[in-house]
């Protein structure tokens, strides 16, 4: 009882101390508003305003109905250029994509001499280049099929394919970067928050104060992991419905409370994590970095960035020890696909797992630290 | 010298939020005098000392110094080096990671010293304050009288014509503290013309100044010689007209202290044997014993570091130790022993409690970790309000408070739940005599109403003679122990100070310290080259100065150093193999409603390409609908009943394909490649059938240029690396300024000659030289374990490196001059590299592809700059011809963020 009293009351002081730093509370509010709606909003939809230039040496109406196909929003407006300008440019980062339509294009298409087109792609724009180039293919492809279409008109394909998006049926980068935001967000700010609520106990000598009075690391540690891990959950609810929901206009499909629930889990782990990161560092400027080092990767690699199918197995396999990677697939589920606590259950016990090692891992290094 | 009148007061007022520090506060002080500031705690005699050495910032009134107006910039510029000026607190101006003698050495290069002068004035001043033997001991390790000595020093260092000290003998041993006096005397005989400006809570020292200033409530009461107040007031001692000098509401209740007879009583409170503290191989404690009964005052004397604070640490559980054993009421100290926490208060040297609860909330949140009954604390909360005269701050915070407020509030929490034992560390350093007799009334009362047993170490004469018993530590060993009446007679003296030196003296084999036979030899003609020729506008020497200090401190502390360096490669090794553009091994199922061989031709043509990896297949609909929800399958493929057969009959039969939108980049991944995957099949129907001729009607040729076989490593590597020089530098250096904010030591940035550019580019310098260590290790890594070559030229990108490291650092700068707290400061850089480098900077899409917010930022921030320059050398070979625009963009922040820095520091504390 006394136990549960302490780390009610040493959690409220955190609250207080926090709520004294006026910046704080202005850096809190703006990562998860305008933070989350910036970088929501700021990932382009891919491939989005792509740069083109094209060499075109046929000015055939073949080679300009090609030309015409690259629009907007998807490309800006195609840049006509010669072979010298054309590497000069794609050197200098102006042009993602060129294409070079040979002289004779449309006689030899006329003709079934099968011409061909060629596409440099400029490699190091990473993810415009690869999904950019399948897009650019696919658009010479039909237009090339209509335009012999319209002399020789043809039935349709012996097999159709039809292909539906479900859960972003329009596939806006929006509301997936919005959950993303958000959960980048929380990651951040709960293992800032109780590292360096720590360290700051050290540095200004309060912590060998609490520790000549009744009260244990335990209750210590407990009542920042309860009081910080509350000021985020707050935060993250408040920004998924004013922010997501409301100015974004994202639709959420599943659970809310489920997400929550979700969130509470991974606060556990996070703010466990930054405690356990006060307890090694011996000043702020270590845990700063300490901080920049792992908030780094987990934000790359949980798979809120690039799919995680596409990383190494390797690299799989150690994210599966950081709590974002099962927070970013449970809130995918759930906020999207509007799956229930019968789908994201591995999720949340992994969460629970997690959480509880790296509760018990800070405890005992607290305790060490301390004593 | 500018007349008789050093300092010009006329009508300076004060006001921190609502509270009055100064009201209307005109004075005239003496120049070539030694004055002295007295009054009780908090009447603003730390805020007037602060306005007076220019460290905080003028609200009204004016403050001449020196023959100039202190709100003057320039003035402050130019007097800036005669000025010295100690502010209060232990220590609060030094780097605990430097030595003693790097200390000393930082603020002599920061007022322009020499080598061979440096030299001369360390060894001199730390001889005549017996530092000379730590000098090599980091600062943060002196006890806090060293820290008080070491303070003095610096502020010494630099011959100045004001010296201003705020309380600078509290907490100092009385051996120190005349040692103190006698070598500021010696440096006014050598000086006669430096001014000197003390605030000081001990009467004794006040008694020896030429001229004092009594101030009470932020106004001055009574100016004059220590005789000319005495007669005025008719006192027989200085400490007696101080009381009679206050209001009369202020001196209530006080009077002549009596300490009653103790009961006799033979219960052992607290009982050491042998006890013994190592730190390394430097014996802090020494085989100590003592007995203390129940009831009993017992004090603990002696000189700075000698190991009291050390070793009331180890009685209260805090610091373990490695010999001998103690006792609290007959039991083992056991530091995880809950239950005799609660029967001992104890109040550590310097202060605690938490700065950003107020008053009230501190002693609100002891009460609940005692689990004090509700009712109980009620009346027990008002009482001790009353008691240590802390009703007028209830809701002020401690860290506004002056240090003998805070050190009342200390005691009233030590004292709030009742213990048994009191352990007090220092607890009447920096309290004025009217609340140390309160006080001590208290302890009296405690000690013989309710038993209660007291430990205290005091560096007041008076009070140790009130002390039942006391104790003489020196370097580690008691040596002697008896009522002080007692140790006395023994030495034959007629004070306990006299006592006190003579056995310090013995203890310490030296007849007489050197320091007081010998005077310093600094020849003050020559050494105050500050005082006649104008400081520089600009001097590299300062500017190096900080740039070494800072470098020194992260030369210190190898871990940040190893987190930097070690830490980089590690991301860039995960980093550059973790982040793949080229989405693969994509899980996809099928939910086949045909089963024939038709369908599973098709099937395979899917489950044959390198993007796809198929899963056991679907059932039913509602299977489908599972498994893309559960996110077991990103890819849901149907294929129709009678497929084969519509086929055949060109029906044109339609396959259904189901992506999962979730992660938008990859369902549009996923898109494109069915779409391949699927006219693929077509093509080869076509062919087959024979109804089409050969191929398609156009081969679009497809080139990745600059990375032809688009590996993921050549086109991570020259990304990753702009990001990590943009995250460790900036994090590295955002802790600069406001850490010293908050720690106390930018004091030193108000009040030396120092310039908010050459703090700054000071500061900034160690990082940047770290920023390109941690830049040759990346590009080593990049080119001999990744194989990533550099197709450019080396030079181009190093020097495009520093440019931007600069520009990393000046970032973290900017954010740690802008903010007050660490934590804010550290939370600050995350967001704004974070987010704007990783999202906003083209590491992944194109900043052309941007729009609105996110593009404006891409296109200021540095890491897009730096984006293209490491792409444009590391790949495509680009030189410096093709890349200037990035160069001078890089080459344009960094002054903009300079300047931003420097609008957002301060050169005085508001």
């Amino acid at each position: 009882m006394n136990a549960i009293a302490n780390i009610l009351h040493l959690g409220f002081k955190e609250l207080r101390t926090l709520f004294r730093d006026p910046a704080m509370m202005v850096l809190i509010v703006y990562s998860f508003t305008l933070s989350i709606h910036s970088s929501a909003t700021g990932i382009p939809e891919s491939p989005y305003r792509a740069t083109i230039a094209v060499v075109d040496e046929d000015r055939s109406p073949a080679s300009q109905r090609i030309i015409d196909a690259f629009q907007a929003p998807y490309f800006l407006e195609p840049v006509l250029t010669n072979h010298a300008e054309m590497d000069a440019g794609m050197d200098k980062g102006r042009y993602t994509f060129t294409l070079n339509i040979p002289p004779d294009f449309q006689r030899d298409l006329l003709a079934g001499r099968s011409p061909a087109i060629q596409l440099n792609v400029d490699a190091t724009q990473v993810s415009q280049a690869f999904s950019g180039a399948g897009h650019i293919q696919q658009i010479v492809s039909s237009e090339v099929a209509t335009f012999l279409s319209g002399y020789a008109p043809d039935a349709s394909p012996p097999v159709q394919a039809v292909v539906r998006t479900v859960y972003n049926p329009n596939l806006y980068q929006s509301w997936f970067g919005a959950i993303n935001a958000v959960i980048n967000q929380i990651t951040m700010l709960s293992i800032i928050l109780t590292g360096a609520a720590l360290i700051r106990e050290r540095e200004h000598g309060t912590i060998e104060h609490l520790l000549v009075m009744p009260v244990t690391p335990f209750e210590i540690m407990s009542a920042k992991v309860w009081s910080m891990g509350l000021v985020v959950l707050v935060a993250a609810a408040l920004a998924l419905h004013f922010i997501v929901e409301e100015w974004l206009d994202v639709p959420i499909t599943g659970s809310v409370a489920l997400f929550l629930l979700g969130t509470t889990l991974h606060l556990f782990a996070t703010t466990s994590l930054g405690i356990f990161f006060g307890t090694v560092a011996r000043s702020m400027p270590q845990l700063g970095l300490l901080i920049i080092l792992t908030l780094m990767p987990l934000q790359v690699l949980s798979g809120g960035m690039t799919p995680r199918e596409s990383m190494p197995e390797l690299i799989q396999n150690i994210m599966l020890a950081a709590p974002t990677t099962h927070f970013v697939m449970l809130g995918q589920s759930i906020l999207f696909r509007g799956a229930g606590l019968a789908i994201v259950w591995p999720q949340l016990l992994a969460l629970v797992v997690i959480g509880a090692v790296f509760f018990a891992v800070a405890l005992s290094r607290l305790r060490k630290s301390l004593g | 010298m500018t007349g008789n009148v050093v300092i010009r007061l006329h009508s300076v007022g004060l006001q921190y939020a609502s509270t009055v520090a100064l009201a209307d506060v005109s004075l005239e002080i003496p120049a070539r005098q030694m004055v002295g500031l007295i009054g009780p705690d908090g009447v603003g005699k730390s805020s007037l000392l602060a306005l007076i050495a220019g460290a905080r910032r003028l609200q009204a009134g004016g403050v001449e110094v020196l023959g100039g107006d202190m709100a003057n910039a320039e003035h402050r510029r130019l007097t800036g080096p005669r000025i010295a000026y100690m502010p209060q607190g232990l220590g609060k101006n030094l780097y605990a990671t430097l030595t003693v003698r790097e200390n000393l050495e930082f603020f002599a290069r920061l007022f322009g010293q020499e080598r061979a002068e440096r030299e001369r004035r360390i060894a001199d001043l730390t001889r005549s304050t017996g530092l000379a033997d730590f000098t090599e001991r980091p600062a943060g390790k002196l006890s806090g009288g060293m820290k008080q000595k070491l303070g003095l020093c610096c502020a010494l260092i630099h011959d100045p014509d004001l010296l201003i000290l705020d309380e600078p003998t509290t907490g100092v041993d009385p051996l120190s503290r005349s040692q103190f006096w006698d070598l500021i005397a010696r440096i006014r005989q050598q000086r006669p013309d430096m001014s000197v400006l003390v605030a000081t809570a001990y009467m004794d020292e006040a008694q020896r100044f030429d001229w004092l200033v009594a101030m009470n409530d932020g106004q001055v009461l009574d100016t004059g010689t220590p005789r000319a107040l005495l007669e005025k007031t008719r006192c027989s001692s200085l400490e007696e007209a101080f009381v009679a000098l206050l209001p009369t509401e202020k001196r209530r209740g006080h009077r002549q202290l009596t300490i009653p007879p103790r009961p006799a009583n033979d219960d052992i409170a607290i009982e050491a044997h042998g006890l013994t503290k190592r730190f390394g191989n430097f014996t802090a404690v020494d085989h100590v014993d003592f007995r203390i009964e129940r009831g009993e005052i017992f004090g603990f004397l002696g000189s700075n570091g000698c190991g009291k604070s050390t070793t009331m640490k180890m009685l209260t559980g805090l610091l373990p130790f490695e010999e001998g054993e103690a006792r609290l009421f007959g039991q083992a100290v056991d530091p995880n022993d809950i239950e005799s926490r609660r029967r001992v208060g104890y109040m550590s040297q310097a202060f605690s409690l938490y700065s950003e609860l107020s008053v009230g909330q501190n002693l609100d949140l002891h009460a609940r970790l005692f689990h004090m009954d509700a009712a109980d604390y009620r009346t027990r909360r008002q009482e001790l309000l009353e008691q240590f005269d802390l009703q007028d701050v209830i809701d002020a915070l401690p860290s506004r408070l002056p240090l003998g407020v805070r050190q009342r509030l200390s005691l009233a929490v030590a004292v709030l739940h009742r213990p048994e034992i009191l352990i007090l560390d220092e607890p009447t350093s920096g309290v004025d005599p009217v609340a140390r007799d309160n006080f001590w009334t208290q302890l009296v009362k405690m000690s013989r109403e309710d038993g209660v047993t007291i430990f205290i170490s005091t560096h007041f004469m008076n009070e140790a003679m009130r002390c039942d018993r006391i104790s003489l530590m020196h370097a580690g060993r008691v040596l002697a122990s008896d009522t002080p009446q007692a140790l006395q007679e023994t030495r034959g003296a007629d004070t306990l100070e006299q006592a006190f030196i003579a056995y310090l003296r013995e203890a310490s084999q030296a007849p007489d310290t050197a320091a007081d036979s010998t005077p310093p030899q600094a020849p003050p003609a020559a050494a105050p080259a500050g005082a006649d020729t104008p400081p520089p506008r600009f001097s590299r020497r300062r500017l190096l100065s900080y740039a070494r200090r800072e470098g020194m401190e992260l030369r210190r502390d190898p871990i940040r150093a190893t987190l930097a360096l070690a830490g980089t490669l590690i991301l860039l090794f995960i980093m550059g193999y973790g982040i793949t553009m080229d989405v693969e091994d994509l899980s996809f199922a099928v939910l086949d409603r045909d089963q024939t061989t038709t369908s599973q031709h098709y099937i395979l043509n899917l489950s044959g390409s390198r993007y796809f990896e198929e899963q056991p297949p679907l059932q039913s609909y509602a299977d489908l609908n599972a498994r893309l929800r559960s996110g077991d399958i990103s890819l849901a493929v149907e294929i129709p009943p009678g497929f084969g057969r519509d086929l055949k009959r060109g029906a044109s039969p339609q396959v259904a394909y189901w992506i999962d939108g979730a992660m938008p980049s990859r369902a549009s991944t996923i898109q494109g490649y069915a779409q391949g995957i699927h006219n693929a099949y077509l093509q080869e129907l076509a062919r087959n059938t024979g109804v089409s001729d050969a191929g398609a009607p156009v081969d679009i040729a497809l080139r990745y240029r600059y990375n032809p076989d688009v590996q993921s490593l050549p086109a991570m590597v020259p990304a990753v690396i702009p990001l990590l020089l943009m995250m460790i530098p900036a994090m590295l250096t955002a802790l600069g300024v406001v850490r010293e904010k908050e720690l106390g030591s930018i004091t030193n940035f108000y009040v030396t000659p120092v310039t908010r550019l050459e703090f700054l580019i000071g500061k900034q310098l160690p990082y940047v030289a770290m920023g390109m260590v941690n830049f040759v290790l990346l590009i080593v890594l990049s080119i001999v374990v990744f194989g990533v070559p550099v197709k450019g030229s080396l030079l181009v990108l190093t020097l495009g490196a520093l440019l931007y490291v600069m520009c990393a650092t000046g970032l973290g700068l900017l954010i740690s001059s802008l903010f007050n707290s660490q934590i804010a400061a550290i939370f600050g850089t995350a967001i704004v590299t974070l987010v704007p480098a990783i999202q906003f900077s083209g590491m992944t899409h194109p900043v052309s592809a941007m729009e609105g917010v996110s593009a404006i930022i891409g296109y200021l921030y540095p890491t897009s700059h730096f984006l293209l320059i490491s792409r444009g050398v590391f790949s495509k070979a680009l030189g410096l011809l093709d890349l200037y625009p990035y160069f001078l963009a890089l080459l344009v922040t960094i002054p903009i963020l300079g300047a931003l820095s420097i609008l957002g520091l301060k050169k005085q504390e508001r």
